[in-house]
């Protein structure tokens, strides 16, 4: 589902942000990408969602090369991916189930289809009976369900989480970080960068490691020499 | 469709006095050029007067045959410039100068000899009345060897023509200089609205909106503010204009716009204000693609 070859990325101030990152995520794959701040994380997730393109390198994400995307195509690549933030970026002047709408308006969805759709989504997040509530009247852990629900309302082949729990106390997270998982067991592939190890450590899924914009460490690696021993 | 209804009215709503702000300056700009148009085609309808009267008078070497002087009118009517000609004898001449003149009324009664020559009194097709096209058809006229002069003030008929360039040159300038100036402040105003509105741009693009649908409610929003400008600036005109006809007796018959001329003003408000929001978003949405790839993580 995700291929990156030899992903190098530097900006015009001489600043490396990747230097030759290759790796491979396969269908139904739950992978946390961790790092101090500044490993390279979150410009990873760019260049998944084509927010920045590499210098070098090709990054390949369900069969598009997304570093030769452009225009259009690139919005079409967005409407396949549901991408979080750790600020969690809702519109604050609508309510919840507005924010969720939104989300499919503007890829043109039937308009008859729309509210149900939404309801649906914020029913699957926990939030049924807030879908009235705007983003100022719900907790933080509320407020990245709501936007895990816009994520989600468009059937995403690929979750991308950028620290989406950075912002949440104990419990919130919990209850996030099982949404994710949930989502991930109905088939959908979930990135998610974090630095909450203790969340890494609670479970078996794989782990990519940065530090200075390089793989340092890939638990899939260990798996596949463990494997041919 | 609806939606993008929605989406260019909300900002109305949002930022109410930055929209009156545009609609405001739109109008005003319109209706400067308004006011310059009224003026315009009111000059151009007193010129057209004026041109109608733009004569070109042949006199005629006394003693020349009347079959020569019917011939030659024949011939001078075919020209292409010629609307019509006509023939003035001598004692239609003096007729005329004693009915028109009448402060020598008395030295035309007493007269002996008639002193006044025949004559052919040509007028122009409209198109052919500036000094270039009388000058042409005064050498021609020349060209007859019974026809002693002829004359058509010149200077009369340059000055006209100076006149017509001149407003047509000024209101062009005048206007194009408004027209820059409002798009500007459409343009601005577009652009504190996109400022604003910069996260949910942001959102829009990360949930996979199409450049085109971004920019559709902030095109449409411009056009509609152009709109409602250019609806404001002919309600001004008109009262202005309602104001000088009712303040003043010299200009009778002053001309408010046809409603073409009144449908232009609307339609360029609206072009004004759909250039203005094309080039501030276009702008926009390139500069935000540019940062997210230029800055350091």
């Amino acid at each position: 589902m995700i291929r990156l070859s030899h992903v190098n990325k530097s900006y015009p101030n001489g600043a490396v942000a990747l230097r030759d990152v290759s790796f491979h995520v396969s269908r139904g794959e739950f992978v946390f990408l961790t790092g101090h701040s500044g490993a390279g994380k979150s410009t990873l997730l760019k260049l998944l969602h084509a927010e920045q393109r590499p210098t070098s390198g090709e990054v390949r994400v369900s069969g598009h090369v997304v570093s030769a995307l452009r225009g259009d195509a690139v919005a079409r690549l967005r409407r396949r991916l549901g991408i979080i933030f750790q600020d969690f970026r809702l519109l604050e002047d609508r309510t919840a189930a507005e924010n969720v709408a939104f989300a499919l308006e503007v890829t043109g969805a039937r308009q008859d289809t729309i509210a149900a759709r939404s309801s649906r989504v914020l029913a699957q997040v926990g939030l049924a009976s807030k879908g009235r509530a705007y983003p100022r009247e719900l907790s933080g852990g509320e407020q990245q369900r709501v936007a895990l629900a816009r994520a989600l309302v468009n059937d995403p082949a690929i979750l991308l989480a950028d620290e989406p729990t950075g912002n949440l106390d104990e419990r919130a997270t919990r209850g996030v970080f099982q949404l994710l998982r949930d989502i991930n067991g109905g088939g959908t592939v979930v990135v998610m960068a974090t630095h909450d190890l203790d969340l890494v450590r609670q479970t078996e899924f794989r782990t990519i490691e940065m530090r200075d914009g390089a793989v340092v460490y890939d638990s899939a690696d260990e798996a596949r020499a463990a494997g041919a021993q | 469709m609806r939606l993008l209804f929605r989406e260019a009215l909300l900002s109305f709503r949002r930022a109410p006095v930055l929209s009156g702000l545009s609609i405001t300056t739109i109008a005003f700009s319109l209706f400067t050029i308004g006011l310059f148009g009224i003026v315009a085609i009111n000059l151009r309808r007193a010129l057209q007067g004026l041109e109608e009267r733009v004569e070109v008078v042949a006199f005629i070497m006394r003693g020349t045959p009347e079959e020569t002087i019917a011939q030659a009118s024949q011939d001078i009517a075919a020209f292409p410039e010629v609307q019509d000609v006509s023939y003035v004898t001598e004692e239609q001449a003096l007729a005329r100068a004693r009915r028109e003149l009448v402060e020598f009324r008395d030295a035309y009664r007493d007269l002996q000899v008639n002193p006044l020559p025949p004559s052919l009194e040509l007028r122009l097709r409209s198109g052919f009345r500036d000094a270039q096209h009388v000058g042409a058809v005064a050498e021609r006229l020349k060209g007859f060897g019974f026809i002693e002069d002829v004359r058509y003030g010149r200077e009369w008929i340059q000055r006209l023509d100076h006149l017509r360039n001149l407003t047509g040159v000024l209101g062009l300038v005048i206007g194009l200089v408004f027209a820059t100036v409002a798009m500007v402040i459409i343009g601005v105003t577009i652009r504190l609205t996109l400022l604003q509105r910069a996260r949910e741009i942001h959102i829009m693009r990360l949930v996979g909106a199409t450049n085109w649908f971004i920019r559709g409610p902030f095109l449409l929003e411009g056009a509609l503010k152009g709109f409602l400008g250019g609806v404001l600036a002919l309600a001004l005109c008109y009262g202005g204009f309602v104001l000088f006809r009712q303040s003043t007796t010299t200009f009778n018959g002053v001309i408010f716009f046809q409603p073409w001329q009144a449908g232009t003003i609307i339609a360029f408000g609206m072009l004004m204000g759909l250039g203005g929001s094309l080039i501030s978003v276009g702008r926009h949405l390139r500069r935000m693609g540019g940062k997210a790839d230029r800055r350091a993580a």
